[in-house]
């Protein structure tokens, strides 16, 4: 019954190479142009992406009104960000939470756009609330900017400190 | 057993081509950093998004930006323009890490080709290279390697040599990897896998000796670190098998036995230790590994056959009533799982498999073999892990987990489509009943400010004029201007008066001399004034610029939309059949792969059923017979 124990060796040696062949079977080309197709719909989507950003930008952030808040993180911080919150002429028009991942991406230097909206020309107060962890005790920083709107698209940036924040308009 | 389920993965990847050879981990990540100083901010939102391994964003912003770019008439103006190079190559970069590597090739190669400093570009071809290999195209990934040429950034040497080398081996030129292996055993990155890797090689090669002396001191060294001690199992593992299949019993015993006991392959090792120990006759000696091993978790094929090598040893050694037992015990748990099987098969056709992989519990990350096995109603995935862990299946599922990202936004973008649209009505049935009359009104104020502007036009030419060729009676006041009239009146009408004349000379005469004399304190005034004008006509024009890119806006809100949404829902239609059809391909795949796995170890499972029956049978006879024997003698 157990005569053959070579046989059974190898079943197991050919275990660990991978899949025994069985029923329906896929061919490497098979794999691949699927594989390709794949591809080619990112592509496409990813232009449909871009269209309706566009698209998105000329119908609700027309240039004229348009305002854009950018946030980046100074070097060297080592704190916990928790939250920001921003409010635009005294109302509150964004605000996040932000998750371990989000937090790595604006120590590596990425920047996020927290809010785009549109407000007149002229000057706009903004006030940016930030909660975080240092040193195992929470904070919690306000400070206020001024926004002034001319005519073209705003965009100001500002910069997250444990001490202070930071603010440029671009 | 999660740590053992994630080993198990990082082992097993790749690992469909023994040649191959074992990765210590896949990374995705991109190489982009950010710059130093960063000159524009979209550009940093992008990289935000990439940092995060979210491709997708990435990419739509770099996109959109990079073609908003190269529509400038005078890019060098533009903020991104500092970072273009950058900008180009990252944009690439992203694409090889959201897996589209025929459109990421052509950007990076026009990055490579460009005038890129070495490191960069040397960093390019590695990540495109060890894409290639990834999508199983070792010929081309070889091809794209051979162009690195000159510096290459210090952290990146060992994975550049690694890659070089498996991709040498997966073309079959496993004496041109060696080398490259043997150079890479030192190094702390690649600890273990360098060496079992030169093994296989110099096997494959057919330099078994030499081969199979890596692969045993490989099986020896030292660490902390579970992947490496990991290798050394497998490392192990391999030889101990080889020495096997050779009637090697005791070198291979004396190997399997290194592998340690809570490993992710010492099952297969406390099998192969027992057979070692069962070719040589020394049954009692292989009921050790085995019965430790009968007890494991019943998924595991090597525990599946332990359950019957113990009662074979048992009766071996002539305790057939212990074998008969065990036998009928191995029977039953077949049974079970025979069932489990099945239930799981009917389970992974009824599309459970795929709704289980698309869950949102379940995300792309290392470790997503173990959350699946954490999901409810989920196949029985412990028969499904060495298929997981395979570079087929993962390639597959990577794909389908894409297809499903893109059918959710496709879904959300033809839902922001009819907000547009609902958006555009609003604003049409708003502004088009006010737009009539407050044109009107424009109209008519449009033609007063012309006017007015003529008129300004006019008097500063004349004032220009009067710096060359100075006139003082444009400078009088309307006053003076009457008295002169009634002057000159006066001495049109009057009656021959010698003393009246006189007079009429004299005030004329003092006019004249108030207009002179007055002249540069008029001009000087007038120009005062014009400046204040001016001031007032600026402010007015502003007004107006600021009314019409208002009026324009206004129209430029519900105008002009039509066609671009129209197109766009006609191209998100499209891409979602495709993705609905590609989704189908690709799930089918993903479910045939599974199902064969698991009938075929629902087949490895019948058959040991039948030989479990024959041996219980034959087992109750023998010891029936023994029984008979005793009471005969006694």
């Amino acid at each position: 019954m157990f005569g053959g124990l070579r046989t059974v060796i190898l079943a197991i040696a050919m275990l660990m190479l991978g899949i025994p062949a069985y029923g329906e079977e896929f061919s490497k080309e098979q794999m691949k142009g699927l594989d390709e197709q794949v591809q080619d719909i990112k592509a496409d989507v990813l232009g449909i992406a871009a269209q309706l950003t566009r698209l998105e930008e000329k119908l609700l952030y027309p240039s004229d009104t348009q305002v854009a808040v950018f946030l980046s993180l100074a070097d060297g911080e080592e704190f916990r960000l928790d939250a920001v919150e921003i409010q635009l002429g005294g109302k509150p028009v964004a605000d996040h939470l932000y998750s371990f991942k989000e937090l790595e991406a604006l120590q590596k230097g990425g920047r996020q756009r927290l809010y785009t909206g549109n407000i007149t020309t002229g000057d706009h107060e903004l006030q940016v609330t930030l909660s975080g962890k240092s040193g195992g005790s929470d904070f919690l920083r306000t400070e206020h900017f001024t926004v002034s709107k001319g005519v073209g698209p705003k965009i100001v940036e500002v910069t997250l400190a444990e001490k202070s924040l930071g603010f440029k308009d671009w | 057993m999660i740590r053992l389920l994630v080993l198990i993965t990082t082992l097993l990847f790749a690992s469909s081509a023994l040649a191959a050879g074992s990765d210590p981990a896949p990374k995705e990540a991109a190489c982009t950093t950010a710059p130093r100083e960063l000159k524009d901010l979209y550009y940093g939102e992008a990289l935000y998004y990439a940092f995060q391994g979210d491709w997708f964003d990435s990419i739509a912003r770099l996109d959109t930006e990079l073609w908003q770019y190269h529509g400038l008439d005078e890019p060098q103006r533009d903020s991104l323009f500092q970072h273009i190079d950058q900008a180009e190559f990252a944009v690439g970069d992203f694409e090889l890490a959201y897996r589209m590597h025929q459109r990421a090739g052509r950007a990076i190669t026009a990055v490579i080709e460009g005038n890129l400093e070495e490191p960069v570009r040397n960093t390019a071809i590695f990540r495109l290279a060890r894409l290639y290999f990834r999508k199983d195209q070792p010929v081309q990934a070889l091809h794209i390697l051979e162009r690195i040429d000159g510096a290459v950034p210090a952290e990146l040497r060992e994975d550049l040599a690694f890659l070089h080398a498996q991709t040498l081996m997966a073309n079959g030129r496993f004496a041109d990897a060696a080398p490259i292996l043997r150079q890479l055993q030192g190094g702390e990155g690649y600890a273990g896998f360098a060496g079992y890797n030169l093994g296989i090689a110099l096997i494959k090669d057919g330099q078994e000796l030499e081969g199979r002396q890596y692969l045993d001191r490989n099986g020896l060294i030292e660490s902390a670190v579970p992947a490496t001690l990991a290798i050394r199992d497998k490392s192990n593992l391999v030889l101990g098998e080889k020495l096997l299949e050779e009637d090697g019993y005791d070198g291979a015993k004396q190997v399997l036995d290194r592998v340690r006991l809570d490993g992710p392959f010492s099952n297969r090792a406390l099998l192969g230790s027992g057979w070692a120990d069962a070719f040589q006759g020394r049954f009692e000696r292989a009921l050790v590994p085995w019965s430790i091993l009968a007890e494991r978790e019943i998924t595991d094929s090597a525990v599946q056959e332990a359950l019957l090598a113990v009662p074979y040893a048992y009766a071996k050694l002539g305790v057939y009533s212990k074998a008969a037992v065990l036998y009928g015990r191995a029977l039953q748990a077949f049974g079970t799982e025979v069932d489990k099987l099945d239930a799981s098969i009917a389970s992974i056709r009824e599309g459970r498999f795929l709704q289980a992989l698309v869950g949102e519990e379940l995300k792309q990350d290392g470790n997503w073999v173990v959350k699946l096995r954490q999901l409810p109603e989920t196949p029985e995935t412990y028969y499904l892990l060495d298929l997981m862990a395979s570079h087929d299946f993962q390639e597959s599922l990577k794909n389908y987990l894409d297809l499903e990202e893109l059918r959710k936004k496709l879904a959300t973008w033809e839902g922001d489509l009819d907000a547009f649209e609902e958006l555009i009505r609003l604003r049409r049935a708003y502004y088009e009943p006010l737009l009539p009359e407050i044109d009107s009104q424009f109209r008519r104020l449009d033609s007063r400010m012309r006017l007015r502007l003529e008129q300004r036009d006019h008097i500063e030419k004349r004032l220009q004029a009067m710096l060359t060729a100075p006139r003082p009676d444009y400078l009088a006041t309307a006053q003076e201007r009457i008295l002169k009239e009634q002057l000159a009146q006066i001495d049109q009408d009057q009656v021959e008066d010698g003393e009246l004349e006189a007079r009429i000379g004299r005030l004329q005469g003092v006019l004249e001399f108030n207009i002179h004399t007055d002249y540069d304190r008029r001009l000087t005034e007038a120009y005062q004034h014009l400046h204040d004008l001016n001031r007032l006509i600026d402010a007015l024009q502003k007004q107006y610029a600021a009314f019409v890119r208002v009026r324009q806006a206004a129209t430029q809100s519900y105008q002009g939309y039509d066609e671009t949404i129209r197109r766009q829902r006609s191209r998100i239609g499209e891409a979602r059949e495709t993705v609905a059809t590609l989704m189908a391909r690709q799930g089918h795949i993903l479910e045939v792969m599974a199902v064969n796995e698991l009938s075929s170890r629902r087949d490895r499972l019948a058959e040991y059923q039948i030989k479990a029956r024959f041996s219980l049978a034959d087992s109750y006879d023998r010891a029936a017979r023994a029984e008979g024997l005793k009471k005969v003698e006694q």
